[in-house]
């Protein structure tokens, strides 16, 4: 297998943008990766579209050739890839397995996801589609819905609070504020976020990520040539997809995501890390719960701690390891399609040095965790300097 | 229709924000519930509020969603 390297990235802002279509935002960020990476249009050999449920959301379908031509793609392998809200990382674990066994040598991955043209019980029903449409959806399951009970039930077995929910919300918050490209650039305090509308107890608004539209778009290439398009190449030193059960009554813990276990050891032992090497992250905080029992699955402190070192401050900005200097899905907002690769932009941003006010100090080695549903699918990729 | 009999509440929550096809059942309680045996099902609550460890009694299916109470 051979290494291979982020050569490109692009983004467009995340947020409510009722005059693009979905078409429009995949190709400004695709176009955008192209122009980070050198590369002109020709030059791709093959197209990977991360993308939830554009058909639901916008009617339309055949997206990847739909959006790829756009971009000036033609000729090449174009497919899209449906794993709930980890589609883009999906999209972007098959299109770096195929660059490392030498398929190809210029893949563009774009995701991408238009929601805000739909009503939220609309968007509800839409999102449920990635629960068990046979059980849990049936008896009324939300998506929020189904991480209240994860959340009951992390409560109830570690004595997490609705404080240490909450600090993971207002800590997302500030850093959002310092994201040019995020949704809600607005800086909550822990009042607001407890006194937060009810959504499905204990979850309020101020626990549950936003609904946006936006892409974002990753180039790749070997890492030997990746000089060939970029004086700042990221090596990816490990990824791994691995899946578990849609039905959340299906699962033995819900307190934790088997799949986020097993995707990322297969990526540490692929990357020669451990989970203490990681120096910040960005994880799918589709839910506040989400990012606490995020950080115990990838083992950056031990399980049932995560409530605590959240509100302790150990995840903060300038904390001991920073989670998601970006805002995170709760303040950037949250694309679903978009939200894997997005990541990776964000990852590699920080590695670059180029975040800005975001920029964390130790940016060496960063992880990327994507997460689809609740817990089905898992997408960790481990990202450092080349 | 099959008796699901009595079980007991793994985890639960209040919806306040609902899927288009349950606008006008909120708020609404809905339940994973331990059956005899372990094996887990999502169901919803009819009448009075349940918390985890709370002992339930299956009452019907509506539309193949099973329906419990509280056990008194």
């Amino acid at each position: 297998m051979r290494p291979v390297a982020v050569a490109g990235i692009g983004k467009t802002a995340f947020g409510a943008f009722p005059d693009r279509d979905l078409r429009s935002l995949a190709v400004e960020a695709g176009q955008k990766a192209l122009e980070n990476g050198r590369a002109n249009a020709s030059q791709v050999e093959a197209f990977y579209l991360g993308n939830f449920a554009g058909p639901s959301f916008t009617g339309q379908n055949h997206l990847a050739p739909y959006i790829s031509t756009a971009i000036g793609i033609t000729g090449v392998p174009a497919t899209r890839f449906e794993a709930a809200c980890a589609s883009s990382g999906s999209a972007f674990f098959h299109a770096v397995s195929a660059v490392a066994a030498g398929l190809y040598d210029v893949v563009l991955v774009v995701g991408v996801e238009k929601m805000t043209s739909q009503l939220t019980p609309k968007v509800n029903e839409i999102l449920a589609g990635a629960g068990d449409g046979c059980g849990e959806v049936r008896a009324g399951a939300t998506f929020p819905a189904l991480f209240a009970m994860i959340a009951r039930r992390h409560m109830y077995q570690y004595g997490t609070t609705r404080e240490q929910l909450a600090a993971v919300a207002v800590k997302n918050h500030q850093n959002g504020a310092k994201n040019p490209l995020a949704h809600m650039r607005k800086v909550i305090t822990m009042e607001q976020a407890l006194a937060g509308k009810p959504i499905a107890e204990p979850l309020t608004v101020y626990d549950c990520s936003l609904i946006s539209d936006g892409a974002a778009a990753v180039l790749i290439t070997p890492l030997e040539r990746a000089s060939e398009f970029t004086d700042k190449p990221v090596r990816i030193l490990g990824i791994a997809q691995t899946s578990d059960h849609v039905a959340l009554d299906e699962k033995d813990d819900i307190t934790t995501f088997r799949a986020v276990q097993t995707s990322a050891a297969k990526a540490y032992k692929m990357a020669g890390v451990q989970a203490a090497d990681i120096q910040f992250a960005e994880v799918h905080d589709c839910f506040t719960i989400a990012e606490i029992i995020a950080i115990e699955d990838l083992g950056f402190v031990p399980k049932g701690q995560g409530g605590p070192y959240s509100l302790a401050g150990g995840t903060c900005l300038h904390g001991e390891r920073p989670v998601n200097a970006s805002g995170g899905l709760k303040s950037k907002g949250h694309p679903v399609g978009a939200t894997g690769t997005g990541q990776i932009c964000d990852v590699v941003e920080q590695i670059r040095g180029q975040a800005g006010e975001r920029q964390v100090k130790r940016n060496s080695l960063g992880l990327a965790q994507n997460l689809g549903g609740s817990g089905a699918t898992s997408v960790i990729t481990i990202l450092g300097a080349a | 229709m099959t008796d699901l009999g009595s079980g007991t509440i793994y985890t639960e929550t209040v919806v306040y924000s609902p899927p288009e096809a349950y606008v006008n059942d909120v708020p609404y309680q809905l339940a994973i519930i331990e059956l005899a045996g372990g094996r887990r099902l999502t169901g919803r609550i009819d009448g009075e509020r349940v918390q985890i460890g709370d002992r339930v009694q299956f009452a019907e299916f509506r539309n193949n969603v099973p329906f419990f109470h509280k056990q008194s």
